[in-house]
């Protein structure tokens, strides 16, 4: 189908674009890379008045490295922090994780802020978010919030980001002493994960999170203290959401699957 | 609401366009119905299948995914102009070899990113060319034929 009737802007600046949004609130929808937005609004399942592009506003897809933080942009594509040297060396699961995300055209214009903005369930870097403890910044004309990923993620595509606000930069606090390890089950390569999980260890520590599982992804510390003593991961805290397709008892079976795996993967060095 | 315009000016396949396209066009649309570049095919229209796909600064994109008035100020290239690039001549040729194509409507998106996928790894191997043409679903062939065009393009620009 074709895409109905929205006024479009295309700011030049982040002001510009936080004076629009403070204007047209939750009217507005924020086009970035579009690989959610679009198939969206083709398919008439939202009907936003005006989409802010802001695309050509400058600084915003930057990856940088500043003091004990790995900087992401919100603007940054897939491509390029899967890319990325500096991902690569200081938050290897995100490279991990977006080799699964979608297919190489989908990657080449889809961002971060954007994945992050739409916390759809089954989405890879929500979780990774949350299991690299990242923080994550939102701007309006009232100035910037920062969020830790944990709080961030509140539900079912429901994130703390006010209509007013868009998303700015994720930081990822180094842990140069972790190992981190990303799994995903899907049915085809590319597709919604029916279940996937971003882990990581070191420092005496466990941190898990899932995509796919849960509405919405979130750390789970029964499961973590199970697997830090060497046991069997304890799934009892798990509440799965269900589909036809993927029933929620699939879906925490698929977790303890995958935790398996991960175990593996972090002890197979 | 009135149906809003937005003029754009770009380079497509080489050459200097301008242009008023209705805003909510997407790029695809308007390659085939503006410009007469009907070689991008519009299949899902949300961006499952991989046979709208375009060359926009220099990477694939889903045509559908992107409209046409973000196209102002970038560099387009379409399948009608892969003919002129090294690896999408090679890839035409070994599609025609290899019959990888019946109906031809998934044909121009998956050279285009067979030709991405080679411009990057000139060597793949048949499963990496798999998975980086799992964005591109074709109702006809069973890819199969696909992946072997692909393998004989490499090698041949490889020579």
């Amino acid at each position: 189908m074709k895409a109905p009737l929205f006024d479009y802007a295309r700011p030049e600046t982040l002001a510009a674009a936080l004076s629009l949004l403070a204007v047209h609130g939750d009217a507005a929808a924020v086009l970035a890379g579009g690989q959610s937005l679009m198939p969206m609004l083709n398919l008439r399942m939202a009907q936003p008045g005006i989409l802010l592009d802001i695309n050509r506003i400058a600084g915003l897809d930057e990856i940088g490295v500043t003091g004990e933080h790995l900087v992401i942009g919100a603007c940054a594509r897939h491509r390029d922090v899967l890319r990325s040297p500096l991902v690569v060396t200081h938050a290897p699961l995100l490279a991990e994780a977006l080799a699964y995300v979608a297919h190489a055209a989908i990657r080449n214009r889809g961002t971060i802020g954007g994945s992050l903005a739409l916390a759809d369930p089954a989405a890879e870097l929500p979780a990774c978010a949350v299991c690299l403890g990242a923080k994550i910044v939102t701007a309006s004309i009232g100035g910037e919030r920062t969020h830790a990923a944990d709080h961030f993620f509140r539900g079912l595509y429901e994130t703390a980001c006010r209509p007013d606000e868009m998303i700015l930069r994720i930081l990822v606090p180094l842990r140069p002493s972790h190992r981190f390890v990303f799994g995903e089950v899907a049915r085809r390569h590319g597709d919604y994960a029916i279940a996937g999980l971003a882990m990581g260890m070191g420092d005496g520590e466990c941190r898990v999170a899932f995509c796919g599982v849960e509405p919405a992804p979130r750390r789970l510390p029964a499961i973590e203290a199970t697997l830090l003593c060497g046991d069997e991961p304890d799934l009892s805290e798990l509440r799965p959401m269900s589909s036809e397709d993927a029933p929620g008892s699939f879906r925490v079976h698929l977790a303890g699957v995958l935790l398996r795996r991960a175990v593996e993967a972090l002890r197979g060095g | 609401m009135d149906e809003p315009f937005a003029r754009i000016a770009c380079v497509v396949n080489g050459r200097a366009v301008q242009a008023s396209v209705p805003v909510r066009q997407s790029l695809v649309d308007w390659l085939r119905e503006g410009l007469g570049l009907t070689g991008s095919h519009v299949g899902c229209a949300h961006g499952a299948c991989g046979a709208c796909h375009a060359v926009v600064g220099g990477v694939v994109v889903r045509g559908c995914l992107m409209l046409a008035v973000q196209a102002d100020s970038e560099t387009v290239e379409t399948i009608e102009h892969a003919t002129h690039n090294p690896i999408g001549h090679a890839l035409q040729d070994a599609f025609f070899e290899r019959a990888a194509l019946q109906c031809g409507f998934c044909t121009p998106g998956m050279i285009l990113q067979a030709a991405e996928l080679l411009a990057e790894q000139p060597e793949p191997s048949r499963e990496v060319i798999r998975e980086a043409l799992s964005g591109n679903l074709c109702r006809c062939t069973g890819y199969q034929a696909i992946v072997d065009a692909v393998e004989l393009a490499a090698a041949r620009l490889r020579a």
